[in-house]
Order: C-alpha cells, then sequence, then structure tokens
C-alpha cells in the first residue's frame, strides 16, 4: 500500500502512535510478568497490532468489542485508560477491573470494551447477543468481535455465526490469525480452506486482509463497518499475522524455528508503517518521539500500578450476586 | 383464579414483558408456545423479536443472552430441559456467573435461565435429571425451584426483576397441576422459604415436585412433620429452617436429585455444625433414571420412604 495524500499520512501517524502505545505496553507487561510483578498469565499480541489499531480507527466511542485472552490491544485501542489497565495486570487497587479480572478478563464497559475472555470462541455468541440487544433497542451501533484462528474450531464459532446470519445483526467477526492454536500450528488442526470458508458457507461476506498492513486494515473494516451501520447484516474479516511471541509471556515457543520468527519480525506492523511515513517525508525523529512517547506513558503506567495498593481483602466479596452472596468477615 | 404451574408461568412472562420493554425470551420453538406450550400466546401479544425462535444453539443461545444481558436488556432464556442445558454450560458458569466479578462490577448480567428439570414420563437418562446443586455450587448465580402455580408466577416474576442471573428450574411433572393464584400482581422475595404445614417431631426440607410428596407423606405420618418448601435454593431460607429446628431439633431434607453430592448434603451439614442436630437426607439413589416404569421408580422418593425416614429419625433422642 502507498500513500496517497495529506489524509493518509495523518491516518498512519495515529496508527504509528496508537501501535506504540500497544507494542510498549504489552513489552513493560512482559517484563513485568518475567520480573514477578503480574503473576498471571500475559497472552501478548506483539505483531498484531496492526489489526486492532486498524480495525478500532472505524469505531465510535458507543460501537462495543468482545476480545479474546489475548485483548490487550483492543482494549488500548478502544480507548481504556493504559493506567488502569497496567493496574489490573498487577492486580492492584484502581485497576479497570478491580484487581479481579487480570489480564486475561480486562475490560472497560466505559469505551464499550465488553471483555477480554479466558474461553477460546466465548466471545462469539457474547458479541452476537450485545448486537442483538442493539437490534431490539433500534440502536445504530456495531459490535466488532475478535477472535484467533484457534477458535474456528470451536462450536460457538459456527452457532455465533450462523445466529449473527439469521437475525441481521450488526457485528464485524474478525478473526486475527496469528497461525498458532496456543502452541500448535492451528493448520495441522484444521480441515477444509479455513475461517473465510466457514464464513462464507452461512452466507457471511467473507474479506481477507493482511493484518500487518495497517492501512489496509483500515480502509477494508471502513468500507465494513459503514455497510453494517446501514443495515448490511454480519461481516467477516479473516485478517492475517503472526504471533511473534509465545502463546503466553512464559511460553519459548521451542516448537518453531526462531529464524522463521526473525523472518517475520521484519514484517512488523509498526516497522511497516514507519516505512511508508519516512516515504511520505516524516523524518526519523518525529518516528522516534513517537515511540519514547509511548514507553514514557507506559513507564508511568507502571510506575502508577507498582504504587499502587492491593485491594482491600473484602473486595473479594463484593460484586458476586445482589442476593446470597457471603459477607466478609 | 385457578391456574395451572404451566399457565401462571405464561402469566408471569406476559405479564413482566408488559410491564418492561427490556424483557424478552429467547429460546428453541418459542414462536409456536415453547415444548410444553409455556409460551403460547406470546409471540402473537409480543411479536417475534421479543419472543424469538432460536437455532438449537444451546451455547449461543445462552451465551448471546449473556451479551444482551450485559448491555441492558432482560433476556429469559428457554433452556427446554436441564438436561440440555448442559451444552451451554460455559456461559452459565464461566460467562453469566463470572461476568460482574471478573469485570470488577462493571456490567451486571440480569437474565433467567429456565430449565425444566425431573421425571416424567418415562424421559430416560437425558430427559430427567435434577442437577440443581450444580448451580447452587456456582457463586454469582441464583437458583430457585417453585412448587405450586402461585409460586412459579410470583418467582418468575421476581427472577425476571432480579439483575442477578437466575437459574429457573421448573418441574416438567408439575406443568398440569392447578392451584389458586393470587388476582394481584403478586411478586415473591427470592430467597425466602414457606413452612406448609406445621409440625412438631421433624422438620422435613424440600423443593419442587417433592414438596407435594412431602405433604402427603405429612397427612399420612404417625409422627409430626413440619413441612417447609425451600422454594429458593440459593441463597437458602436458613432462618426460616433454624428457627423450625429450633423447635423439633431434627432435619429431614428430601430432594428427587442424586443423594450424593445432592444439595440436601450442604442443608444437612449446615443444621449438625451449626446446631447439632440429627439429620437425615433422602435423595434417588447414583442411578442413571431408567424409561422403564419399574426401572424409573427405582430413582424416585416416595411418601412411604419419607414416612418411614420421619419416624426414624423422631425416635432419635
Amino acid at each position: 500500500m502507498t500513500l496517497t495524500n495529506r489524509h493518509d499520512l495523518e491516518r498512519l501517524g495515529k496508527h504509528h502512535r496508537n501501535m506504540w502505545r500497544i507494542r510498549a505496553f504489552e513489552e513493560a507487561a512482559e517484563a513485568a510478568s518475567k520480573s514477578g510483578q503480574v503473576t498471571g498469565a500475559v497472552h501478548l499480541s506483539i505483531g498484531q497490532e496492526g489489526i486492532a489499531s486498524g480495525v478500532m480507527a472505524n469505531l465510535r466511542r458507543d460501537d462495543m468489542i468482545t476480545s479474546n485472552h489475548r485483548g490487550h490491544g483492543h482494549t488500548i485501542a478502544k480507548g481504556a485508560d493504559v493506567k488502569a489497565m497496567m493496574a489490573e495486570l498487577f492486580g492492584r487497587e484502581g485497576g479497570s477491573c478491580g484487581g479481579k479480572g487480570g489480564s486475561m478478563h480486562i475490560a472497560d464497559f466505559g469505551v464499550g470494551m465488553l471483555g477480554a475472555n479466558g474461553v477460546v470462541a466465548a466471545g462469539l455468541p457474547i458479541a452476537a447477543g450485545a448486537a442483538h440487544a442493539v437490534k431490539l433497542k433500534g440502536g445504530d451501533q456495531v459490535v466488532v468481535c475478535f477472535f484467533g484462528d484457534g477458535a474456528a474450531n470451536r462450536g460457538p464459532f459456527l452457532e455465533a455465526l450462523n445466529w449473527a446470519k439469521i437475525y441481521d445483526l450488526p457485528v464485524l467477526f474478525v478473526c486475527e490469525d496469528n497461525q498458532f492454536a496456543a502452541t500448535t500450528r492451528t493448520a495441522t488442526l484444521t480441515a477444509g480452506p479455513g475461517p473465510s470458508a466457514r464464513a462464507e458457507a452461512l452466507g457471511i461476506p467473507a474479506h481477507g486482509v493482511d493484518g500487518n498492513d495497517v492501512l489496509q486494515v483500515d480502509d477494508l473494516v471502513g468500507d465494513l463497518v459503514r455497510k453494517i451501520r446501514s443495515g448490511a447484516g454480519p461481516q467477516f474479516l479473516h485478517a492475517r499475522t503472526y504471533r511473534i511471541k509465545g502463546h503466553t509471556a512464559a511460553d519459548a515457543a521451542g516448537y518453531r524455528d526462531a529464524r522463521e520468527v526473525e523472518a517475520k519480525k521484519l514484517d512488523c506492523p509498526i516497522g511497516r508503517c514507519a516505512a511508508l511515513l519516512r516515504e511520505g517525508g516524516v523524518d526519523a525523529v518525529a518516528l522516534a518521539a513517537d515511540e519514547k512517547a509511548a514507553r514514557d506513558e507506559i513507564a508511568a503506567a507502571v510506575a502508577f500500578a507498582a504504587a499502587q495498593p492491593w485491594p482491600d481483602n473484602r473486595e473479594a466479596y463484593l460484586d458476586i450476586q445482589d442476593v446470597g452472596a457471603p459477607s466478609w468477615s | 383464579m385457578e391456574l395451572s404451574y404451566l399457565e401462571a408461568s405464561t402469566l408471569a412472562l406476559a405479564e413482566e414483558m408488559r410491564r418492561d420493554r427490556s424483557v424478552w425470551a429467547l429460546g428453541e420453538d418459542l414462536g409456536r408456545g415453547g415444548v410444553f406450550g409455556q409460551y403460547k400466546g406470546l409471540a402473537e401479544e409480543f411479536g417475534p423479536a421479543r419472543i424469538c425462535d432460536t437455532p438449537i444453539s444451546e451455547a449461543t443461545i445462552m451465551g448471546a443472552a449473556v451479551g444482551a444481558a450485559m448491555v441492558g436488556t432482560r433476556p429469559v432464556v428457554e433452556m427446554r430441559f436441564s438436561d440440555f442445558a448442559l451444552c451451554a454450560v460455559d456461559e452459565m458458569v464461566n460467562q453469566a456467573a463470572k461476568a460482574r466479578y471478573m469485570f470488577g462490577g462493571q456490567a451486571k448480567v440480569p437474565l433467567v435461565v429456565r430449565q425444566p428439570i425431573g421425571m416424567w414420563r418415562s424421559s430416560a437418562a437425558q430427559h430427567s435429571q435434577s442437577l440443581e446443586n450444580w448451580y447452587v455450587h456456582v457463586p454469582g448465580l441464583v437458583v430457585i425451584a417453585p412448587s405450586t402455580p402461585t409460586d412459579n408466577r410470583a418467582l418468575l416474576k421476581a427472577a425476571i426483576r432480579s439483575d442477578d442471573p437466575v437459574i429457573y428450574m421448573e418441574h416438567k411433572d408439575l406443568w398440569a397441576l392447578k392451584g389458586e393464584v393470587s388476582e394481584s400482581d403478586e411478586v415473591a422475595r427470592i430467597g425466602e422459604a414457606k413452612v406448609l404445614k406445621s409440625g412438631r417431631d421433624v422438620t422435613l426440607v424440600t423443593w419442587s415436585k417433592m414438596v407435594h410428596v412431602a405433604l402427603e407423606a405429612a397427612k399420612s405420618a404417625d409422627v409430626s412433620i413440619e413441612v417447609i418448601d425451600l422454594r429458593t435454593l440459593w441463597p437458602w431460607d436458613r432462618d426460616c429452617v433454624f428457627a423450625s429446628l429450633a423447635r423439633t431439633n431434627r432435619l429431614l431434607v428430601v430432594h428427587e436429585a442424586v443423594k450424593a453430592g445432592g444439595f440436601g448434603g450442604e442443608i444437612a451439614a449446615e443444621a449438625a455444625e451449626v446446631l447439632g442436630v440429627p439429620v437425615r437426607r433422602l435423595g434417588a439413589p447414583r442411578i442413571p433414571v431408567s424409561y422403564a416404569k419399574p426401572l424409573e421408580d427405582e430413582a424416585r422418593i416416595s411418601a412411604a420412604m419419607i414416612v418411614k425416614a420421619a419416624r426414624e429419625l423422631a425416635a432419635r433422642r
């Protein structure tokens, strides 16, 4: 993809900053995981930032998303506060979910982020239901559902796609195909030509995109969201990418050739975005400033998170249910 | 007015749907009235968007309800048989029950999951189970099991108005049961048991269809049995049960569910730990429910069994 005008350059600059914020957040999360400050599992989307940034550039604040276990990028791109997010990973007071969810259940309903999910494919029916509610209420919001290539082999994938189609719901299904289902190559476990063919078999228009080309994602999703908002029903996006890190921050991913990973790093969505910006006349100093600003912002988030106290123990007994929850003693 | 247990539920849902536009129902065959006819007439009144016919996709019926509940509607989910609801356990247990908590209170999940339970007309192993205790075990869920037409109206209305995810278990063998239902728009309080018959010797705690078997037993027994219909299993009415035990000092819990790991064990353990009273449980043997009537009856608790257990318990000091 090449830049054609000034508007593209501004748009691309935003993506560059946005993707750096995600990258910096995840590198900091990885470091904090290795140092033991972040205790639970952390699933990184390093190398996949182009999809989160490209999709979310087309959403309104009141549009909604559901995410999977690899959800930091989606959450940041949807507009969540990175300080609260980092505090959540640290399990501290002031975290997005008060320290009760952690990385895998990060959510910010205030910006339409309806939750990451620890169960593969669980977000698809939830997204379909949120869209069902939009339709019942006569709203014009769009719901975007993010899931991985591994999710296409679970039953709720079929059920939710069928559901969205028969009720003609405003959902964009985004399959982020990073080629790995946990620690196994998805292709070795998946019959047929892949997720798009499954969507098309149900009559849902499917579109393929190079997920590491943020402008291509942005352009295509712009069209799809306009279609969905005007009542065209569900759409399916298959975004090809590559998971640079292991399944979790603790997974060294020794099951694949290190040379493969090195080659894929050259295809980094941020690097490709930076190259286009340089082509458009943005100088290296400005690009480095984007990275520095992102790293500074995230460093402040880490400092904030580390300085936050643990949640009060009585929090363990709150927000369970209105009737029948035990009390703290 | 006299209504059946089934008609009472239809009335309750219709009343709540008239009162609150955010209430809607979804499940298989609802448009033609539901598998037992408990939705009859509702599609005509409320239209297909609010009485929503769904594909046979239990996981997504439940999961979609979770999504729809989190963004401001109040879905009533029909699972057809509690046995089929097992296809949606992730959505009930990992999603509906946990969302409010794990998201730090950002969202509530106000939905009702109707899942009919119990033995009924030789329905065999996959259409007869009483799995209420599975859900009692899960923090975040409310569990209700009504035994009469009037309760099925008042408790279903309470379940729909609740902001918690409610597992609502109607007994299939009670659908046709007739009873007096209040003319007023009564809404029950969740978590409140009812003493249906007072007695001096033994407190009998039960719920759902076993309430009727227990009342029959209490009528014929030569010991004085106090019968408590628990109505809500979680939260269960400890105050009511303990107040009764303070008088009788003996607890008998009766349920149709398998005895091993059943909810009777929890109530009995609480009573024994806190009050030190003698306890006794009656529940099904740990066998799947059979098709053939004599074999199906092997899983059934009879009034005679209750009388015998109450008599033995009353003899204890």
